[in-house]
Formats: structure tokens, sequence, C-alpha cells
């Protein structure tokens, strides 16, 4: 039967795949791989080194302010899409309109560019 | 029960539960995880909806780019102090009573919705159409062109609202 959901098919199945292959290769590398537990070998180290502090630190991301903005314009090139699909049949009509669209977020990356937004904090 | 009905009351059992996850978790990355979790169930609702675009726009900006945002803040802030959980606050107690009013409110909403939406059902045609990126485009650009625009003001705001609030010294 052909319903909305019928070309959802292969994305369930692609999830399904994915999902099963994360639960069993873990489940029989643990149940099959040899086993040798020793002090040195369950110890935590990070690239070889001893761990130095915890891990639930502050950690200074230096460019948040460019995630923030990037929200922003991840919500302009979501506008995109359903422009594109129908660029042809939209026309000149439709390039203008997408034109006075992205030129108000041209005035809005000046701006934080003269802002130094996009500049890295010291 | 329908394949849909089936698949509605997977998503929907999946959705509270990964949405207790968020709330109950101790480990705040943990709570950030479940939150992506629910945001990829809250689309498999949408897709039972036939929101088809809304579904996919909600895996590629919600569980995409603000989750990235949210992991962000959790490494930014010291979340060492796990002071009590429940304590209740001004605040929370505000929140708890906000919570009632908007659960409530959509209890009464539901109340007021007709069983089957009028017109359009019948029309198999249409429904083919219904939520998907083309016919989103085709409204969106002709019929719906000044509120399009005013988005694009909305976002101008916003990204002025961002600097102004993330990069107080400038």
């Amino acid at each position: 039967m052909e319903t909305p959901l019928t070309p959802y098919l292969p994305i369930a199945l692609v999830l399904l795949i994915a999902g099963g292959m994360a639960v069993i290769i873990p489940f029989f590398t643990g149940l099959l791989g040899p086993k040798s537990v020793n002090p040195v070998k369950s110890s935590t180290f990070e690239g070889g080194n001893i761990v130095v502090g915890s891990t639930r630190q502050r950690f200074a991301v230096k460019f948040y302010v460019v995630a923030l903005l990037f929200i922003v314009f991840d919500v302009e090139a979501v506008f995109l899409y359903p422009w594109a699909v129908n660029f042809k049949a939209l026309g000149w009509f439709g390039y203008a309109t997408m034109l006075v669209f992205a030129s108000t977020l041209v005035v809005a990356l000046i701006y934080i560019w003269k802002k130094g937004a996009l500049s890295w904090e010291s | 029960m329908s394949i849909e009905q089936v698949l509605f009351y997977v998503f929907a059992v999946a959705i509270v539960a990964s949405a207790s996850a968020v709330v109950f978790l101790r480990n705040p990355v943990g709570s950030a995880m479940s939150l992506v979790a629910c945001f990829f169930f809250l689309a498999g609702v949408y897709v039972l909806l036939w929101a088809h675009t809304i579904a996919a726009l909600q895996v590629l900006v919600y569980a995409g780019a603000i989750m990235v945002l949210f992991l962000f803040v959790i490494m930014l802030l010291s979340l060492t102090d796990t002071g009590p959980l429940v304590q209740l606050t001004p605040s929370r107690a505000a929140g708890a009573l906000a919570a009632v009013a908007v659960f409530s409110a959509l209890i009464v909403a539901l109340k007021k919705l007709p069983d089957v939406a009028p017109g359009w059902t019948a029309d198999p045609s249409q429904v083919a159409r219904f939520g998907t990126i083309q016919y989103l485009g085709e409204v969106l650009y002709t019929k719906w062109l000044f509120p399009f625009e005013a988005v694009s003001l909305l976002l101008l705001v916003a990204i002025v609202g961002a600097v102004v609030v993330a990069k107080p010294r400038i």
C-alpha cells in the first residue's frame, strides 16, 4: 500500500542496521573476545599518559559566539531548501525574493564582521 | 491498529522516556544526549503527521546546530556543583505552575479539536503533496512572501541580540 510513509522505509532500514550494529558488535566483542584484566590495563589513560585532574572542568570554548551565530545562519540555510527545489518554477520573481532575504542577512554578516564577533577572543 | 498508530505509540513512549531522562540524569552531558534522542523521536512523530519538511528540519536544526550550542554551554559552565536535586525555590515553583498551566491549556485545546480535519483528507493528490518541501516552497515564496521576508528581519534582530549579549565588551 502506498502511504506517505513508504519513502521512509529505507531510512528506517538504515537506522535499524546502524542501531543493530552498535548493539551487536560490542555485545559479541564482550562475549567472544579474550579478556585479561589487570590493574595497569584498567587504569584510565589519555594518549598513553596518566590522566591529570578531572574530566568535569570548565572548558574555554572560544568560538561559542560563532556557534551562536551559526544557528541563525543555519535557519537561513533552511529557507534555501524549499527555494532551491522550486527554483525553476519560481523564476526571476523567486530569485528576487531570495535576493531581498539574503541581502538582509548580508547586512547582519557585515555587522558581526565589523563588531569583531568572528575574531578569536584572547 | 494500523502501522501509523503502532509507530505513534512507539515514538510517544520513547519521547516521554528520553524527556524524563533529560530531567532525571545527574550527568549534564547525558541529559544533552537524551535531548538529542528526544528530538529524533519527535521528528518521527512529525513524519507521522506528514510534516516531512518539519521532520527533516527538526533533525538538521535542533538535533544538529542547537544541541552543539547546548554542549558548548555545558562545557563553559562549571557543573561540578551537585546540590540537592529536589529543592523548592520560588522560580522552580513558578516553573512547575507554568508547566501545569501549559499542559492544561493543551488538554483543553485537544478537547476542542475535531476528530477528522475537514475537507482535504479525502483528496489523495493533496495528501501526497502535503508537507513536502516542494509544496512548502510553492506557497512560501508566493502566498506567504511577506512573512518570509519578515523572517530575515527577525534573524537580523537575533544576530544583533546574540552579539550584544555574548560580547558585552563591544
